[in-house]
C-alpha cells in the first residue's frame, strides 16, 4: 500500500529532502479529492494549508466583474497549489478551482508553520522550495505581462 | 558557417530571383480572427512545388507589396502551395481578401528547413508560440509520415487566448494519436476553456523527451524562443540539438538588398531556421 | 567578368577590319592571334601582362574615340557643382584638367592644380556602382485584367559603357560587388548584365587624400587586377603622358587602336615612382589586425553611444560608400489600379524602416544602426563574401556631414577594448 510518506517522497517538490524531515512533514499531510468544478481554496479564505497535485488539473483564478472568472494559470500533477499559508498575513489571493477530477495531499499549513519554526533546517528546506516556486511563477506572469503574441 | 542551401535556391520559383511567378487562390480558410491559410494553384496548370518544411515564399499582393511568409503545408501535397498568416499589414490584408480565382505572386521557396532528417533516431520537440505554429506544421507532417523513424515526439504550443489557436481541428486529432504528446496552453483563459493556462515555456520541464537524445524545433515570438532554449537547456538539451527560426526585414529574399542581416548571417539566406549554438552569442545582444 | 566582355567582342569582330587595322600600326604589341593563347588569356587567373606601353597625353581622345567606335559609353570623372562627379564624357576635354581635391573629415574642396593633370585628384563623392547597381531600377511591371494577373520583368539591356579613370580602390569595390551580386548563392542579372557590358579604364593614382587609407586596406593606390587598362599618368614640365598597362585581350584590342609604343626604362620608372610616392602620402590608415574578432567581441562598447551621439544617422556614408548594397523595393500603381510596378531603390541601414517587422524596428536606437553598419562592413563582410566590406576609399568619412571616421572608430574600440572574451570570440568565429 502507498503510504503518505511514499507518495510525498515521489512528488518533484519533496525530491532530494531528507527522510527525516520527511516524516515529520507526513504526520501533517491528508490524502483529499476534488470533484470537477470544485473550489479547493478561495480568494480571502484563510490559508491555512497547501497542496501537491497528484492527478488532474487546478485552475487559478480570478474574477473580474464584467468578464466571468478569469483563469491566470492551471497547475497539473507534481505541481503545487498554495503558497500564502507560509507568508503574512495567511490569506488566499485567488481562486483554485478544480477543473476535472483532481487528486492531491493536503499539507496542514498551521501544523507545518510550528514545526518550520522549531527547525529552522526543515524551514529552510522549505523556503528554498517556495522560492523557486514563487520565482517560476514571477517569471510566467512577466511572460504573459509581455503578451508576446500580440506582435507576432 | 551555415546551412548550404544552392540546391534549394536553384529550385526556386519565378523567371529571375527577383519576378514572381503567377498563381490563383484555391481557397482561403479563415482560421482565428486574424489569421488565414491560403491555397495556392499555379497559373499556368498544374505543376509540382517542392519545399523543405521551414522554408518561405514571397507572396506579392497586387499593387500592394510583397511580405514573406512560411509555408505551412505538406510537403508530400506538391500540387499546392500553402500558407498561413497573420493580417498585419496593407500586403496580409490584401491577400486576406482575395477571392478563389484571383491572382497573387509567388517567388520562393526560399531560406533553410528544420533538421527532420538530423532527427531521426531522437526524440523530437517541437515547440510553437501563437502564429509560429504555421511554419512548423510542415515538419511535423513530415516526421508523422515516417513516424517510425523517430522516437517520442512531443508537440508544445502556446498561444494568447483559446480563440486565437492555430489548427484547432488538426490538434485535435493530433492529441488523440497514441504515438504523439501534444501539450496545448495559454496565456489567459476566460469562459469554458477547460485546458491548460500558463507560458508554453513552463511545459518543458515535464515533457516526456529524454534530453540527451532529442532534437527541438522552436519558432514564435523571439522572447518566448529565448526562454524555451533556457528551459531546454535545464533539462539537459545542448544547444546543437536546438533549432529556431528567426524573422528579420525582408525585401528580396535572395540576400541582395542586405534588409534581414543578422550578425554575419543573412536570415534569407543561411536561415530563417538556424542551429542555437551558431546564434546564441547573438540573441543576446539587443539591436543586432 | 572581363573575360566575357572579351569573348563578346571576338565573337562580334572575328577578324573584322579593326584587328587588322590595329595590327598594320603595332604589330609587335598588338592581338594575339593564336586561339590557344588567347583562351590563357580568358582564364581567371591570368595576371595583367608585364609590358608597359605608352601613349602622350593630346592622345587621350583617341581613347575615347576607339571606346566609343566598339559601341562604349564613356563615362568618367568631371567638375560639376565644385565636386568631380562621374557622367558620360563627350571628350578628354570634360576631365577635371587642371582640378584637385582636398578632402578631411565632413569635408571636400576642389582646388586649382600648377599642372594640367587630367586625373590629378583622389576619389569624389560618386563611385561606379551608380553604373553596374543604379540607384533606382524598375524589376517588374504587373497588369491585372478582369481574370489574369501578368507579371512582366524589365527588360535589361544595359548600354556597353567604359568606366574611365577607375581607381584601384573602386576596382577592388567592384571585385567585392561582384561576390554580393553574382556568388552569394544567387546571381542578379541585371548586374550581370551590366557587368559584362563594363570595359575598365583604371587610373593609378598620382595623389592621395587626407581620408584615404586604401594602403592599410590592401586595396591601393596600385590598381591590381581585373581592368582591361591601366593607366599611369606623368607629368613632366615638358612632357605629358600616359604609361599603360592591358589587363585583357579587349583591353589589348583597344589599345591596339590608338598610336602607342613600348615604355622604355625611365617611363616605367616615372609611373612606379608615381604609384609609390602616393603610397606614402595616405592621410589614414586602419589598423585591421583582427578585426573580425575584435568587433564580434565588441557588440556591447560604450564607444557606440559615444558616436552615435555624433552621428545624425543620414545615411550619407551607406550612399557614397562603392561596396554598400542594400536595396528597397517600391510598388506603385496607376489610378485605374490595373497597372502596378516594383522599383528597386538603393536603401540605408541607417533608417529605422531598414530592419522594421511587423511590431516595430529591430534597430530603433542610433548607435544599434552604426554598429550594424560599421561591423558589417568590416567583420560580418568577411563571414559573408570572404572579404572586408571596406577599400579604404575615404568617402564615407569625407561625405559625414560630421566628420565621422570610420578608421578613428576602429581605433577607439580597440584601444578602449576590454579583455577578449576568449569564449565569445570562439562562438562567433563558429557563427
Amino acid at each position: 500500500m502507498e503510504t503518505l510518506e511514499s507518495i510525498l517522497m515521489e512528488h518533484p517538490f519533496f525530491a532530494g529532502m531528507k527522510p527525516e524531515h520527511l516524516a515529520l512533514v507526513a504526520g501533517c499531510a491528508a490524502n483529499v479529492r476534488f470533484n470537477a468544478g470544485e473550489f479547493i481554496i478561495r480568494e480571502g479564505g484563510v490559508a491555512n494549508e497547501f497542496y501537491l497535485v497528484r492527478h488532474g488539473k487546478v485552475a487559478i483564478e480570478i474574477h473580474v466583474p464584467q468578464s466571468g472568472p478569469v483563469t491566470i494559470q492551471t497547475l497539473g500533477p507534481g505541481e503545487i497549489l498554495g503558497w500564502s499559508w507560509l507568508i503574512t498575513p495567511y490569506k488566499w489571493r485567488f481562486d483554485g478551482r478544480a477543473q476535472e477530477l483532481t487528486r492531491a495531499v493536503v499539507l496542514d499549513g498551521k501544523c507545518l508553520r510550528e514545526k518550520l519554526e522549531k527547525d529552522h533546517d526543515l524551514g529552510y528546506e522549505f523556503l528554498k522550495r517556495f522560492a523557486q516556486i514563487v520565482t517560476e511563477r514571477l517569471e510566467s506572469t512577466r511572460l504573459q505581462l509581455l503578451n508576446v503574441y500580440e506582435q507576432h | 558557417m551555415f546551412t548550404n542551401n544552392t540546391e534549394v535556391m536553384a529550385a526556386a520559383l519565378g523567371p529571375g530571383p527577383m519576378v514572381p511567378a503567377v498563381f490563383r487562390v484555391q481557397r482561403t480558410k479563415k482560421e482565428t480572427s486574424d489569421t488565414f491559410t491560403m491555397e495556392l494553384l499555379p497559373e499556368e496548370g498544374p505543376q509540382e512545388f517542392a519545399f523543405a518544411p521551414g522554408q518561405f515564399n514571397m507572396l506579392y499582393a497586387f499593387g500592394v507589396g510583397e511580405v514573406p511568409i512560411s509555408i505551412s503545408g505538406d510537403p508530400a501535397r506538391r500540387s499546392v502551395v500553402v500558407h498561413t498568416t497573420r493580417d498585419v499589414g496593407p500586403v496580409t490584408s490584401a491577400l486576406r481578401r482575395l477571392k478563389p480565382g484571383e491572382g497573387l505572386g509567388i517567388r520562393g521557396p526560399y531560406g533553410t528547413g528544420w533538421p527532420a532528417a538530423e532527427a531521426r533516431g531522437a526524440d523530437v520537440v517541437i515547440a510553437a508560440g501563437g502564429i509560429g505554429l504555421a511554419p512548423l506544421r510542415p515538419v511535423l507532417y513530415q516526421i508523422l509520415a515516417a513516424r517510425q523513424h523517430y522516437g517520442k515526439v512531443v508537440l508544445l504550443y502556446g498561444t494568447r487566448t483559446p480563440a486565437d489557436i492555430l489548427f484547432r481541428r488538426e490538434l485535435e486529432q493530433w492529441r488523440s494519436r497514441f504515438d504523439l504528446e501534444v501539450c496545448v496552453t495559454v496565456d489567459r483563459a476566460v469562459g469554458s476553456w477547460a485546458g491548460m493556462v500558463g507560458v508554453v515555456t513552463k511545459l518543458i520541464p515535464r515533457a516526456p523527451f529524454d534530453p540527451h537524445s532529442t532534437i527541438a524545433m522552436i519558432c514564435g515570438p523571439e522572447v518566448m524562443m529565448r526562454f524555451t532554449v533556457q528551459e531546454l537547456e535545464g533539462r539537459g538539451v545542448a544547444t546543437e540539438n536546438i533549432y529556431v527560426s528567426l524573422e528579420r526585414n525582408m525585401k528580396c529574399a535572395v540576400s541582395f538588398c542586405g534588409h534581414c542581416q543578422f550578425g554575419p548571417a543573412f536570415v534569407c539566406k543561411d536561415g530563417p531556421v538556424f542551429r542555437y549554438d551558431r546564434i546564441q552569442p547573438l540573441m543576446a545582444v539587443r539591436e543586432v | 567578368m572581363v573575360n566575357r566582355v572579351v569573348r563578346k567582342n571576338v565573337r562580334r569582330r572575328p577578324g573584322g577590319v579593326a584587328q587588322t587595322a590595329a595590327f598594320a600600326v603595332c604589330g609587335r604589341f598588338g592581338l594575339v592571334r593564336n586561339p590557344a593563347a588567347r583562351r590563357l588569356i580568358m582564364s581567371d587567373s591570368d595576371p595583367p601582362g608585364e609590358e608597359r606601353f605608352v601613349f602622350e597625353c593630346d592622345q587621350l581622345d583617341l581613347l575615347l574615340a576607339a571606346l566609343k567606335k566598339h559601341g562604349y559609353r564613356v563615362v568618367g570623372p568631371t567638375v560639376r557643382e565644385g565636386a568631380i562627379v562621374y557622367d558620360e564624357l563627350r571628350s578628354a576635354a570634360d576631365l577635371p584638367v587642371g582640378w584637385s581635391d582636398e578632402q578631411e573629415g565632413g569635408r571636400y574642396r576642389l582646388l586649382k592644380r600648377s599642372d594640367r593633370a587630367h586625373f590629378g585628384y583622389a576619389v569624389g563623392p560618386h563611385s561606379w556602382k551608380q553604373f553596374l547597381h543604379p540607384p533606382v531600377r524598375r524589376l517588374w511591371q504587373a497588369s491585372r485584367t478582369q481574370d489574369r494577373l501578368e507579371i512582366v520583368p524589365e527588360k535589361d539591356d544595359p548600354p556597353k559603357t567604359a568606366f574611365l579613370g577607375v581607381r584601384a580602390c573602386e576596382l577592388h569595390a567592384i571585385q567585392i560587388q561582384d561576390k554580393v551580386f553574382l556568388r552569394g548563392g544567387y546571381s542578379d542579372p541585371s548586374y550581370k548584365a551590366r557587368r559584362e557590358n563594363a570595359f575598365i579604364v583604371a587610373v593609378n593614382c598620382g595623389h592621395a587624400a587626407g581620408t584615404c587609407f586604401c594602403v592599410s586596406m590592401q586595396c591601393g593606390p596600385k590598381v591590381g587586377a581585373g581592368f582591361d587598362l591601366a593607366l599611369t599618368e606623368v607629368v613632366e614640365e615638358t612632357r605629358h603622358y600616359f604609361v599603360v598597362q592591358a589587363g585583357s585581350e579587349a583591353g589589348r584590342q583597344i589599345l591596339g587602336e590608338i598610336p602607342h609604343r613600348e615604355a622604355d626604362v625611365s617611363e616605367r620608372t616615372a609611373a612606379e615612382r608615381i604609384v609609390s610616392r602616393t603610397a606614402e602620402q595616405m592621410g589614414r590608415a586602419m589598423d585591421t589586425t583582427e578585426i573580425k574578432s575584435l568587433l564580434y567581441s565588441n557588440y556591447e562598447h560604450p564607444r557606440w553611444e559615444s558616436v552615435a551621439a555624433r552621428c545624425l544617422t543620414c545615411g550619407n556614408c551607406t550612399m557614397v560608400c562603392p561596396t554598400c548594397f542594400c536595396t528597397t523595393v517600391e510598388d506603385v500603381t496607376d489610378l485605374s489600379g490595373k497597372h502596378a510596378e516594383r522599383w528597386q531603390k538603393w536603401d540605408s541601414c541607417f533608417t529605422t524602416s531598414f530592419s522594421y517587422i511587423h511590431g516595430g524596428s529591430v534597430r530603433p536606437s542610433g548607435y544599434a544602426r552604426y554598429r550594424q553598419w560599421m561591423t558589417h562592413k568590416l567583420a560580418a563582410w568577411i563571414d559573408q563574401f570572404g572579404t572586408s566590406g571596406c577599400v579604404g576609399c575615404g568617402r564615407c568619412i569625407t561625405w559625414c556631414p560630421v566628420g565621422i571616421d570610420i578608421t578613428e572608430e576602429v581605433q577607439a574600440i580597440r584601444s578602449a577594448a576590454p579583455l577578449p572574451a576568449r569564449e565569445n570570440e570562439e562562438n562567433h568565429g563558429n557563427a
